[in-house]
């Protein structure tokens, strides 16, 4: 009977939760930045073992992956864009649109989105399951900071990590899309390659690289406080799990929009 | 106790609530230097919300947890640090890291506190895995051990920094009777061994028994009773005397509060 009430308050609530957990996530990165810089002072030094583990599990390991979609868009891309340009008989054109599209836009989104997929769940299940076990109380008690130890590496890592495979992606996915078209187009290889780098500027890899790292951000953030706020065991952490997966992917595609519609126009 | 030698552990007053839910009702209590003080009550009384408070995990209402002179709510970040180098805490569920191996567990806060090399870290490691007699162990998961050995990992990991002061929640709990007491034995040894002042939170009357100097007994977030073995055996208090022989309170059964509270009235 009190249907809207009842929505509004849950609309209400879900908001609290929301901007609550903003504000934690920026603090969480400010603590972070706190850690990088003073943790040395504090006899708290960042670790770079823990550094290259995070960056192998996150980085090295997805590596096959991002390669075979990569490649895959790069094809399709290029089967789109001769589609698109053949009535206007400009078929020629269309490593402009695949270069572009791919450095600016396609290499930093598939990428993202797999690392949130991959990455950002499993930070999100490891933090989960150590705060029902009590390992994240165990570190406070022996003077050791969480966020020193669990959430610094994991950002680093994906700092360094994510803009690499993105560059990585930009590569397979022209390549991709240059096997496609030197077969279809009689276009060789090293023709397409050079019309791709005249229609590439610096300016272009920066603003896909700047991107991914936003998203670097963004799914260790998102992924730590969905780990640290899991509660009711093994089912919660499900949960959060699934939660940090949906809530990384909606943040780098909004996040994508904005910038591109503050940087690009 | 000398006067200008603070007692270990100073708690007063301590108001403690979960959201607006009251559950520590001014808490006081002092464990003195080398004692085992067992920390004794049924299920939902606030043992473990009081060992967290005396942990610092947890920031109190108000009330002063002092740790070795030092109130932990009121000094600095540094300071804190150095405290807790002072100080192994055992939980309940051994809360080992489950990516490292046993040994790795038991090095990290070497590892992370001091600058021995690796070999000396070891030697260190494996002494103390000598004494909660787990040598051979340390290249295990912690998966891969028994819940017994997981205490004693636990145990270990927490007295590798040789503190003054051991916190350990539910030792005993869900072991074997065997294994239980092995445990008692291995506390008591400890602090024969090592002169740490030690508390012990657990709701297993006979381990209680066995190792404590002094019993502190928490009901519904109240100490209602404080002293030695004997004198908590023979305690004149009923809510004392149910606890101890197992009898839930209340038995009395007032048939219409019983029935509205079945119905959701009043
Ligand atoms: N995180 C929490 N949030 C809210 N209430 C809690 C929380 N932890 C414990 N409680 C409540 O506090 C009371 C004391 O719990 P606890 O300290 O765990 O008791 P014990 O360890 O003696 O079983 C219980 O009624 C429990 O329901
Ligand atoms: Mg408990």
């Amino acid at each position: 009977m009190s249907a809207s009430p009842n929505l509004l308050e849950r609309v209400g609530r879900a908001t609290a939760r929301g901007i609550a957990e903003i504000g934690f996530g920026a603090s969480l990165l400010g603590e972070s930045l706190f850690w990088l810089v003073l943790g040395r002072a504090r006899r708290q030094p960042v670790r770079l073992p823990a550094i290259f583990d995070q960056a192998m599990e996150i980085g090295i390991r997805a590596l096959p992956i991002v390669t075979v979609l990569a490649g895959t868009i790069g094809v399709m891309l290029a089967i789109q864009g001769i589609y698109s340009l053949r009535p206007f008989g400009a078929e020629s054109r269309v490593t402009t649109g695949i270069a572009l599209s791919v450095v600016r836009e396609f290499a930093p989104l598939i990428t993202g989105i797999l690392v949130a997929g991959r990455s950002g769940s499993a930070l999100a299940a490891r933090l989960g399951t150590m705060h029902i076990n009590q390992e994240v109380d165990a570190l406070r008690v022996m003077g050791i900071n969480p966020v020193r130890f669990l959430v610094v590496p994991a950002l680093l890592a994906m700092l360094v990590m994510v803009p690499a495979l993105t560059l990585w992606a930009d590569f397979v996915a022209l390549l991709g899309a240059g096997l496609y078209v030197s077969g279809e187009l009689s276009m060789s290889l090293a023709v397409y390659a050079e019309r791709c780098l005249e229609s590439l500027k610096l300016n272009d890899l920066t603003h896909g690289l700047s991107k991914s790292a936003i998203f670097a951000m963004l799914i260790t953030l998102v992924g730590v406080v969905n780990g640290a706020s899991v509660s009711g065991g093994a089912e919660g952490v499900g949960r959060v799990t699934t939660r940090s997966v949906v809530h990384a992917i909606s943040a780098i595609v909004v996040t994508d929009m904005i910038f591109v519609f503050a940087v690009t126009r | 106790m000398s006067p200008d030698r603070p007692n270990p552990i100073e708690v007063r007053d301590l108001v403690t609530h979960y959201g607006d839910r009251l559950i520590l009702k001014g808490v006081s209590l002092d464990v003195r230097e080398g004692e085992i003080m067992v920390i004794m009550g049924g299920s939902g009384s606030g043992k473990s919300t009081f060992l967290n408070h005396l942990l610092g995990l947890l920031r109190p209402t108000s009330g002063v947890v002092r740790l070795l002179g030092q109130d932990i709510n009121a000094i600095g970040p540094l300071d804190l640090f150095d405290l807790r180098k002072k100080m192994g805490v055992a939980f309940q569920g051994g809360a080992l890291f489950s990516s490292m191996s046993v040994g790795e567990n038991i090095m990290l806060p070497l590892r992370e506190h001091t600058n021995l090399d690796e070999k000396t870290m070891q030697i260190m490691a494996r002494l103390k895995m000598e004494v909660v007699e787990l040598a051979g162990f340390e290249h295990l998961m912690p998966a891969e051990l028994s819940g017994g050995m997981i205490k004693r990992a636990a145990l270990a990991r927490a007295i590798v920094m040789d503190p003054r002061l051991l916190f350990c929640d539910e030792p005993s709990a869900g072991l074997d009777p065997v294994v239980s007491s092995s445990i008692d034995e291995l506390i008591l040894r400890l602090r024969d061994a090592m002169g740490m002042t030690i508390v012990v939170v657990t709701h297993e009357l006979e381990s209680a028994f066995k190792i404590a100097d002094r019993i502190c007994v928490l009901d519904k977030g109240e100490i209602i009773a404080l002293g030695s073995v004997d004198e908590i055996r023979a305690h004149p208090s009923e809510r004392v005397q149910n606890l101890l022989n197992r009898r839930t309170e209340d038995v009395t059964l007032d048939a219409d509060a019983y029935l509205r509270r079945l119905t959701g009235e009043g």
